[in-house]
């Protein structure tokens, strides 16, 4: 059974009418593990999520999870598996103690322990105080922890995550990402679809960056990293300093091709040791006399990514995918 | 955070039941669901208490004096009619319901569920009969007060209940299949315009057929709203009509019969965006 991958997908294929959502996806996560989904809005997340966890069909190719097809044993995979969607999928009308109830019979827990199971995710997703309002009130940040306690009432070994934290401010986004590294940390393996970069470096085993439903890089965070290159250093010089000078000054620091807005007077400088090498950077061009209006060390972000992995960026890609559409993405 | 909570021994229960026991055990759980919505948002039952309360009372007073019936007064002949809209109307709830889950993600996760695939819609439409047996009363209630004077023996009445509430049933799902196949609320709000008004108005529910031109009144005499109205309308006035009784039940039956399998096959299909 070690051997078995928790998830693992094969050449998936899925066309809604002309626009291909999944085009030969291959997928591995091993048990354990969290396998981080990277791609732009239209990449074919959601239809991936939405294939692994029994609610569609894949055209072709074929999808294991917990060594069980996808297809043939549906009913069994599902006991196997929580889901927490983009949307939080629960009932707006009842509280947040009566939903977890309901999905906890449904999950055919008797009586007292689907209560006994609602009480304990309440306090463990801190709304207990909220427990008894109904969840049209809640915050987003609260809605989405109800919706992942909903996912967690029998501990399923493989969770999925879509876009776990979209439309959370950073406090909320904070929180989601210590709960989904509590449940890793006592060992279920976890697929989570993300825009952001930042999420999948903090989060993730192992990083499956997909574009038009194929993946088009995979690796560790570094191993991506390395790929993409590394921070940037974006400066801005003051009006009327010497660009020249500031280039020179520059050049024994950067790790690649200098970027130059002359215009603007903006210099991005890609980089490799980031913040240390910051106080030596900012000493040469003192020593240089340039005096600056703007200096940020940038991470990479999917727009990165996807710059450096496609030659366009993940916006651009976005906006294809919607005109392809005729309509904004869901 | 205390998150300590978060994991836990449960697993889902081995079946030691039987796929029919889980099936009704579902099913009662998520019509609870529906029951614990209704003070939660008491305009959806309001809206379709009122309707009919309001057509009872406009037509009473605005036609009654106009439309002569044969045999017995208007209001006699009108409660039938409204009874019988009122279970249409009300239905709409059903399929904007299913669309509003479809639309919230809420079917994603029940479809994602160990639990029965059908119970989703048969606590939804076990619901529906309960509210609808409220919606009947109210409306028997308010008629009473207009002058409604039913004829014949309560077992007739209840006859006439059964009926009704097996037309709610029928109509229920066919409004459940509606909101999966069209998956939004306004379609769904939209196609009830389009098949219940007609349905609804080119009836025995209002007025006799008999003044309604040739071609209209072959449809209005034949169609299924039409039969269940005469039926109930036969069982309330002490005049059972079997034959539309018998019509009424068959269409019913017949119609369960095909959206039932429809419906459910419409919800697990696994080809929806």
């Amino acid at each position: 059974m070690s051997n078995t991958p928790a998830i693992l997908a094969e050449g998936l294929h899925k066309s809604f009418g002309k626009i291909h959502a999944l085009d030969g996806l291959d997928l591995v996560a091993e048990e354990g593990n969290v396998l981080g989904i990277l791609g732009p809005n239209g990449a074919g997340k959601t239809t991936a999520v939405r294939i692994l966890t029994t609610l569609l069909l894949p055209d072709s190719g074929r999808a294991e999870v917990a060594g069980l097809d996808i297809v043939k044993h549906a009913q069994t995979v599902r006991t196997h598996i929580g889901l927490s969607g983009q949307y939080a999928a629960v009932d707006e009308d009842l509280t947040g103690y009566e939903n977890l109830k309901m999905f906890g019979q449904l999950y055919h827990l008797p009586g007292s322990r689907a209560k006994r199971r609602a009480s304990a995710l309440l306090a463990g997703f801190d709304l207990v105080e909220a427990a008894g309002r109904v969840v049209k009130t809640y915050s987003g940040g609260m809605r989405r922890r109800l919706d992942l306690a909903a996912s967690l009432i029998v501990s399923p070994p493989i969770l999925f995550l879509d876009e776990p934290t979209t439309g959370l401010d950073p406090r909320g986004r904070l929180a989601m990402w210590e709960v989904i590294s509590d449940l890793v940390a006592e060992g279920t393996t976890v697929l989570l679809t993300t825009q952001y970069l930042e999420e999948a470096d903090q989060l993730a085993h192992h990083i499956a960056v997909i574009d038009h439903g194929r993946v088009i890089a995979k690796g560790t965070a570094d191993e991506l990293k390395t790929q993409i290159g590394g921070e940037r250093l974006e400066l801005t010089v003051a009006p009327g300093g010497d660009l020249h000078a500031a280039l020179q000054a520059l050049r024994p620091h950067s790790a690649g091709e200098i970027q130059i807005d002359r215009e603007r007077r903006h210099l991005v400088v890609p980089v490799t040791r980031g913040a240390q090498q910051l106080a030596a950077i900012v000493r040469d061009l003192d020593a240089a006399g340039i005096a600056l209006d703007d200096l940020a060390l940038r991470r990479p972000t999917l727009d990165d990514v996807f710059l450096s992995l496609t030659g366009r960026a993940a916006t651009e890609a976005d906006q294809l995918e919607e005109a392809a559409l005729g309509r904004s993405s869901r | 955070m205390k998150n300590s909570n978060l994991l836990t021994t449960e697993k889902v229960a081995p079946s030691v039941h039987s796929a029919l026991y889980w099936t009704l055990a579902d099913t009662l759980v998520l019509a609870k669901r529906q029951l614990m919505r209704i003070p939660r948002v008491p305009d959806e039952l309001v809206t379709a208490t009122l309707q009919p309360i309001l057509f009872v009372v406009l037509f009473r007073y605005v036609f009654g004096g106009a439309i002569a019936v044969r045999g017995t007064s208007y209001i006699n002949y009108l409660v039938a009619g409204i009874l019988v809209q009122s279970v249409i109307l009300g239905s709409a709830f059903t399929g904007i319901g299913v669309a509003t889950d479809l639309q919230r993600g809420l079917v994603d996760r029940f479809r994602s569920l160990p639990m029965a695939k059908s119970a989703v819609l048969t606590g939804r439409t076990l619901a529906d009969l309960i509210r609808s047996t409220f919606i009947i009363l109210v409306v028997w209630a308010v008629g009473l007060l207009v002058g409604f004077r039913p004829e014949g023996t309560i077992l007739n009445w209840l006859a006439a209940m059964g009926l009704l509430l097996l037309s709610s049933f029928m109509f229920s799902w066919f409004s459940a299949l509606l909101g999966l196949v069209l998956s939004s609320v306004e379609a769904v709000q939209q196609s009830f315009v389009i098949w219940a008004l007609p349905l609804m108005f080119a009836s025995s529910a209002l007025v006799p057929t008999s003044t309604m031109p040739d071609w209209l009144r072959t449809f209005a005499e034949h169609q299924p709203v039409s039969l269940i109205i005469n039926a109930v309308r036969g069982l309330v006035l002490n005049q059972p009509d079997a034959t539309a009784t018998w019509q009424a039940i068959a269409w019913c039956v017949g119609l369960l019969v095909v959206f039932i399998p429809l419906a459910v096959w419409a919800y697990g299909r696994r080809t929806a965006r």
